[in-house]
């Protein structure tokens, strides 16, 4: 059963102000494209969007295929422009693709999986699921799993799996006074891909992420999303 | 200072001899470390967004995406009333539209749920056309209306997943009466009054949307709701009581929500979705 978190905010109760019909398949859907967006360095440019359990039976009927591409676009869950998402995709050449898939009784009913090319060639995959009320989690990152609500300002690292590197990050951090909120560092295997992924109260000034660049091989800090 | 109760709500307002949203703004601004003018401007925001889905709504002749609905609250508002009040069947086109701007991919305030965003606005709308109350004082009671949404989140659950309709369109009616009772100068019990009528009124609606979609029967439980709300602020204000405190009313539509079956929870298996027609209309669409 899907637990939604209990409202602590008038603005939870009145509020998101958002693009209808569903907040959960289509304001999360919205925030899921844009995370997505986020943790990719250049504009998107091809993306095979795959859809599991409810997104993948109820989903076009709440417009969430055009939701996802809105939010590859940069849309924010109340732009007018996501009804015509789809064709301004299109019109900037950014090829999207819609899939059904079936990702097993592990994942949450409502969950997206996206494949991501940017213009540069890079790719990323990043599963995410819509928990209610438009809130989401990003649960996947190119296969590591990882927990991220896009709520806060947040730093994700990939780096080999070595000694020392968490210890690292968090010290820089510490240094420039910012509060960690929560974090979570998963791996491949021993000495493989590392993924961290830090939600922080704050943004992180240049500066420290200059010294984070040094220590690992990717590195991103995307806003909250709205 | 906080709450989780309306108990506790009602009594931080006369304890302090202020009104219910008075405290609900304090309290806002004091969690999220912001001032009051700003968390005034947000509720401004959303208010603006609510009333222009309602100028939209009232003109809307759009099916939705599915095309399982749209135009209802034209047909409405262009017809002359037979039964209702002009006021009254105007406020009810009002919810129906901004359920139906909803459904068409249009701009709303979730309130406190998309599917059940018609009903405030049209409640609030419906009241400043007949009293002429001010913006500020609708602002206001759109603080109100929050505290109450918070209280229900709390202590039930304001997810159609989860508890049913009654937690979506039942607690917006609830914020929706307990708003109208501030409005019209009723003390901070009244509202509690209004809110435990008009969840006594709602309890049980369960969530059964055709083909999984927030269009039927969600538009017209907007209706509906916009109703209910407007009846048990009507009574409150006139000092009718809940002989069921409003706390114990809201445990109970917890406890209804978790007894019903996951059919009725917004799985778009029971109810009217599994009727032949709503099943008809599902396969046709997916
Ligand atoms: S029927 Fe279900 S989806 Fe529709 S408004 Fe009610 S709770 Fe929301």
């Amino acid at each position: 059963m899907i637990k939604l978190g209990k409202a602590d905010s008038v603005f939870e109760v009145i509020g998101p102000i958002m693009i209808g019909p569903s907040s959960s398949h289509t304001a999360a859907a919205v925030r899921i494209g844009q995370i997505t967006r986020n943790l990719m360095e250049n504009p998107v440019k091809r993306a095979v969007v795959k859809f599991h359990g409810s997104f993948a039976s109820t989903g076009r009927g709440h417009g969430t295929d055009k939701a996802i591409a809105a939010g590859l676009l940069g849309f924010d869950p109340a732009d007018e422009r996501i009804r015509d998402a789809l064709d301004l995709a299109d019109k900037q050449g950014m090829d999207i693709v819609f899939e059904n898939v079936d990702l097993g009784d592990d994942y949450h009913p409502n969950t997206a999986r996206l494949e991501v090319l940017d213009t540069l060639g890079n790719s990323i995959v990043v599963t995410a699921s819509s928990l209610g009320g438009g809130t989401i989690s990003v649960v996947e990152i190119n296969g590591l799993k990882i927990e991220l609500s896009g709520e806060y300002d947040t730093l994700i690292t990939i780096h080999k799996d070595k000694p020392g590197i968490v210890a690292k990050a968090t010290a820089i951090i510490a240094d420039y006074d910012v509060n960690i909120s929560s974090m979570k560092v998963t791996r491949m295997r021993r000495g493989g891909q590392a993924l961290m992924a830090v939600e922080m109260d704050h943004a992180l000034p240049n500066e420290a992420i200059e010294k984070l660049n040094i220590i690992a091989d990717t590195v991103r800090v995307i806003p909250p999303i709205y | 200072m906080n709450y989780s109760t309306l108990k506790e709500l009602i009594e931080l307002a006369e304890n302090h001899d202020k009104k219910i949203f008075d405290i609900v703004q304090m309290v806002e601004a004091e969690q999220d470390f912001l001032s009051l003018e700003e968390v005034w401007d947000k509720m401004e925001t959303s208010w603006r967004v609510m009333s222009h889905s309602i100028q939209k709504g009232l003109k809307n002749a759009n099916p939705s995406v599915s095309g399982l609905s749209g135009g209802d609250a034209k047909k409405l508002s262009m017809s002359k009333p037979i039964y209702l009040s002009r006021e009254l069947s105007e406020a009810v086109a009002m919810a129906l539209g901004v359920a139906e701007i909803n459904a068409c991919m249009g701009k709303i305030v979730a309130c406190p749920t998309a599917g059940s965003c018609g009903i405030v606005p049209a409640a609030l709308t419906f009241a400043k056309k007949k009293h002429g109350y001010s913006e500020k004082e609708i602002i206001s009671s759109l603080f109100t209306a929050a505290g109450i949404g918070i209280v229900c989140s709390i202590n039930a659950s304001i997810s159609g997943a989860e508890g049913g309709c009654q937690a979506e369109c039942g607690v917006a009616a609830a914020m929706a009466s307990g708003a109208l009772v501030e409005l019209a100068g009723g003390s901070p019990s009244m509202v509690g009054d209004a809110v435990a009528i008009c969840l006594t009124n709602q309890m049980g609606l369960v969530c059964d949307p055709v083909a999984g979609l927030v269009e039927i029967p969600c538009v017209q439980r907007n209706a509906g709701s916009l109703m209910q709300g407007i009846l048990a602020a009507e009574q409150a204000l006139a000092g009718v009581k809940s002989m069921i405190p409003v706390d114990e009313v809201i445990k109970a539509m917890q406890e209804v929500g978790e007894a019903l079956p996951e059919s009725l929870k917004e799985t778009g298996e029971g109810g009217l979705a599994s009727t032949p027609t709503g099943r008809e209309m599902a396969k046709r669409l997916f």
